[in-house]
């Protein structure tokens, strides 16, 4: 492979001709420096400089590899389409591929935090612009004419006299030519796929049930694995028999390593049996907890426990000395489980020349790490290989079960995938953490919230508060603060962190605050942010304005206060770069609140796919109210109480209600929806059960709550 | 251990396995037909869901030995060029979110059609309420329903 220097400062760009003809433009959406030119002879295969490309074949087929997890957020469809607007292409004639690990070229090839849009937004367009300036000036050399009368769309390059080139045409002579250092972007009224609604790029693969997981690799020879992890955090292995299992039919091993027992076999069935002819003993190791005992925990922490202070503004002490009211309220919500749709599973395969590593992972990188560190061997003995991901909602960012499979391989000295049941996904930890809040509010005499507190007690949880968010920065004394209990149940990032329920329960405080100052929610909260406007108080981390349009908006989508015998409540939330306010409606039926429709106005900026864009807000919001009503994890004696989907409830069809979406069209730089519109849902339902009952709800799941009980 | 003779997708396959192995585990692991997924072996989520005589059952929980000469189809077998209106209608509708969950959707939408090519929307809810998409694309898949019983 032969290289070329280049002066560009830019992240970006190498070309060469595609072996077979075309133009291959290698390049880095993540890095903001890696600039080693190499020439491209074949799409790279994970360890070249960069972690992506953008390649025309003389057909004009654009393949576009796209680096991130694709878990269900869509990513492999929206990343492309920036690309293929700045570069005005047939998006008939894009295919789409994911990109493995490198670990060379990139700094985020993750999926996570919402962050992959707003993080690859001008790389993408970078990308494209550059790819259509070529194609163009390649164009006005063939014909003899100045670049400035030819134009681009729909793949094909037009001079004014009406002469056109394909794309595929001019692949290779554009590869050919040098590459710009400047390229001009679209004006936004240009775009032409941007904002619009553009089916996902693997319907037709997922559709007709295609191998596309985690869990459909297979290779011949490989084994199956399912591996006995310890029913109640807390506890170790005593003692292992595992003679009656060995014995059984197609298994070849049982292994004990770390904490763990794994059946090694020829088929899932065939381990999953003699699984349980393995006779274990456990001991206690450290503290075996209850969630009777988290409750009491919780108490006395949030009355008497040292809490870090996070944020601080005025003197709250004074504030509520002086105050005409107060109020103080405690939300607690469960442990909840990711429950994705495909349980873990990983293929490892551990040679003396190096590892194999394939499957569903939202953080391929760190998983990679931690397999180097664990077989004590560079991280480029390690590939590792990019499935589908049948959902991942955080669950995926820890790489327990890939590391757990590399160290199996290892010890049976054999490729094997090891496959979790839904049992051992559910007792098998990382879980939202349970957590419980004390909000405390002053109002003076008019009415105006002069002091606001929350502190956050939880279960693993770090800091289970966000201390700049709203209303930060809108009362004169605040303080916020958080106590944190370390346990052996493990948590870790679940679908918006914290703020899932952080969100309900901030949302579902302010509007008992509001009622408590007689003042509508809606005018209540707009009048807080006025305030912040007119006087901020400390550090303001939201966009004052940009919240202000979303509560207008929802506020007149919903018909805010306008339905007659309709309870409506209401709900705003700015997490993840993205606002989104939320109005549900609730009606009463056979005595009970049903919650019939949500109404959801977001602003992540510059919508990129529509359709994606929707179905992130309407599953965000569904997935929000699911576990709001319904999910709860409870432990006794270390062990998770709720193991498959007969005892852990999520929602169904039939839970349903009407969802509208609505998108604030600004402009500003897109930002990302897998979480954002999830936050705001248990607020908004909340409040309006309040509505319709007259009785707040304080703790999730809801259905527990008096107010679903039969009156 | 018994071999099995089984008609999947009108095409006999054998597979030699223990008279306990649900048929998904001999679709998955023995026969090469991943389309059907594992989401919790306990009839609760219907991510395995296939036709038997054209009836949608959650393979998780069908023991390979009571199918017989039942044909049985999957997702693989649902159409020859995967444009079976409930198909085409995913596609249209744009459902698929992780997609892990939608063959068993398909596969017990495409059953509810056979048996009721208009059903009312609480039908279809009731029909589709053992089927669980954890990414929340419910509406969609709704949706998709209703327009695929228009081009039944």
């Amino acid at each position: 492979m032969s290289t070329q220097h280049t002066t560009s400062r830019r992240d970006f760009l190498k070309l060469s001709s595609l072996a077979g003809g075309g133009l291959l433009l290698g390049f880095s959406w993540f890095s903001s420096e890696a600039e080693v030119p190499t020439l491209l002879k074949a799409p790279p295969a994970g360890t070249m400089g960069f972690n992506s490309y953008l390649s025309i074949s003389t057909d004009g087929v654009i393949t576009i590899s796209s680096p991130n997890p694709e878990l269900g957020q869509n990513i492999m469809t929206s990343f492309p389409m920036i690309v293929a607007e700045e570069l005005d292409a047939d998006w008939t004639k894009v295919k789409v591929i994911q990109a493995p690990l490198d670990t060379k070229g990139f700094d985020r090839q993750l999926t996570g935090g919402s962050g992959a849009v707003p993080h690859s937004w001008n790389k993408l367009r970078t990308a494209g612009a550059t790819a259509r300036f070529m194609l163009i000036q390649a164009a006005a050399k063939k014909w003899n004419v100045p670049a400035e009368e030819c134009t681009a769309a729909n793949s094909v390059v037009t001079h004014s006299s009406g002469k056109q080139l394909g794309y595929g045409e001019l692949a290779e002579a554009a590869a050919a030519l040098p590459v710009p250092k400047e390229v001009k972007f679209k004006n936004a009224k240009d775009f032409k796929l941007i904002g619009t609604a553009i089916k996902n790029v693997a319907n037709k693969s997922i559709i007709t049930g295609k191998p596309l997981f985690g869990m459909d690799f297979y290779r011949p020879g490989m084994l199956f694995a399912m591996i006995q992890r310890p029913e109640a955090f807390g506890t170790k292995i005593k003692s292992v028999d595992s003679a009656a299992a060995k014995a059984m039919p197609g298994i070849v091993d049982v292994v004990v390593f770390q904490n763990n027992v794994a059946i090694v076999g020829k088929s899932t069935w065939e381990v999953a049996k003699a699984r349980k002819a393995v006779k274990i003993i456990y001991e206690p190791d450290g503290a075996v907890e209850s969630t009777a005992d988290h409750d009491a925990l919780f108490k006395s922490l949030l009355d008497t426990g040292t809490a870090t202070v996070r944020r601080k503004n005025g003197d709250v002490d004074a504030a509520f000395a002086g105050a005409a009211k107060t109020i103080k309220r405690d939300y607690q919500c469960p442990f909840i489980a990711h429950a994705p749709m495909e349980p873990m599973n990983f293929f490892a395969h551990v040679r003396e020349d190096g590892v194999e590593l394939i499957g569903p992972t939202q953080t391929p990188a760190s998983a990679q790490t931690a397999t180097a560190k664990l077989l004590n061997i560079p991280e480029d003995r390690i590939t590792l290989e990019i499935t589908r991901l049948g959902g991942g909602f955080g669950r995926r960012l820890k790489f327990d079960y890939v590391v757990e499979a590399a160290e199996l391989s290892k010890l049976i000295n054999a490729p094997v995938k090891v496959i979790w049941s839904r049992e051992d996904d559910m007792s098998g930890g990382s879980y939202r953490p349970a957590v419980r809040y004390r909000f405390e509010a002053a109002l003076d005499a008019a009415g105006n919230l002069v002091g606001y507190k929350c502190r956050g007690v939880g279960i693993n949880a770090g800091n289970p508060t966000r201390e700049d968010n709203f209303p930060s920065g809108a009362v004169p004394n605040l303080l916020i603060d958080c106590i944190e209990h370390k346990s052996a149940i493990t948590t870790g990032p679940w679908r918006a962190p914290i703020t899932n329920f952080l969100g309900f329960a901030e949302q579902a405080f302010l509007d008992e605050v509001a009622e408590a100052a007689k003042k509508d929610p809606v005018q209540f909260r707009l009048e807080l942010l006025e305030k912040a406007k007119a006087a901020p108080v400390g550090e303001i981390k939201y966009d004052i304005n940009r919240m202000i349009t979303v509560i207008k908006t929802a506020a007149e989508k919903a018909g805010w206060g306008k339905l007659p015998g309709v309870s409506q409540g209401f709900s705003v939330y700015f997490s993840h770069r993205s606002y989104v306010a939320q109005v549900c409606n609730v009606l009463m039926q056979a005595g009970k609140p049903v919650v019939q429709k949500i109404t959801a106005v977001s602003d992540c900026g510059q919508v990129i796919n529509l359709s994606g864009a929707k179905q992130q807000v309407m599953g965000g919001i569904v997935d929000g109210l699911g576990h709001a009503m319904y999910s709860k994890l409870s432990f006794k004696n270390g062990a998770a109480e709720q193991k498959n989907f007969n005892t852990y409830r999520l929602i169904r069809m039939q839970e349903i209600p009407e969802v509208e979406t609505h998108f604030i069209d600004n402009g500003i730089d897109p930002t990302g929806l897998g979480e954002p519109a999830l936050p705001p849902t248990g607020g908004a339902v909340a409040n309006a059960i309040f509505k319709a009952t007259g009785k707040r709800i304080y703790t999730q799941p809801f259905i527990e709550d008096a107010n679903f009980k039969t009156i | 251990m018994p071999a099995y003779n089984l008609l999947i997708n009108g095409k006999q396959h054998t597979a030699d396995v223990a008279a306990d192995t649900p048929l998904l585990w001999v679709l998955r692991d023995h026969l090469g037909l991943l389309g059907t997924k594992y989401g919790c072996g306990v009839a609760q989520c219907g991510a395995c869901t296939v036709h038997l005589n054209g009836a949608a059952v959650k393979s998780c929980v069908l023991p390979v030995s009571a199918i017989k000469t039942s044909a049985v189809t999957t997702i693989e077998g649902l159409s020859e060029l995967g444009d079976h209106p409930v198909q085409a209608a995913w596609d249209e509708v744009d459902v698929p979110q992780c997609g892990y969950c939608q063959a068993g959707q398909i596969m017990t939408a495409a059953a509810l059609l056979k048996k009721n090519a208009h059903p009312a929307d609480k039908e279809i809810a009731a029909a589709m309420n053992g089927n669980i998409c954890r990414c929340g694309a419910y509406h969609r898949i709704h949706e998709a329903i209703k327009l695929a019983g228009t081009k039944i």
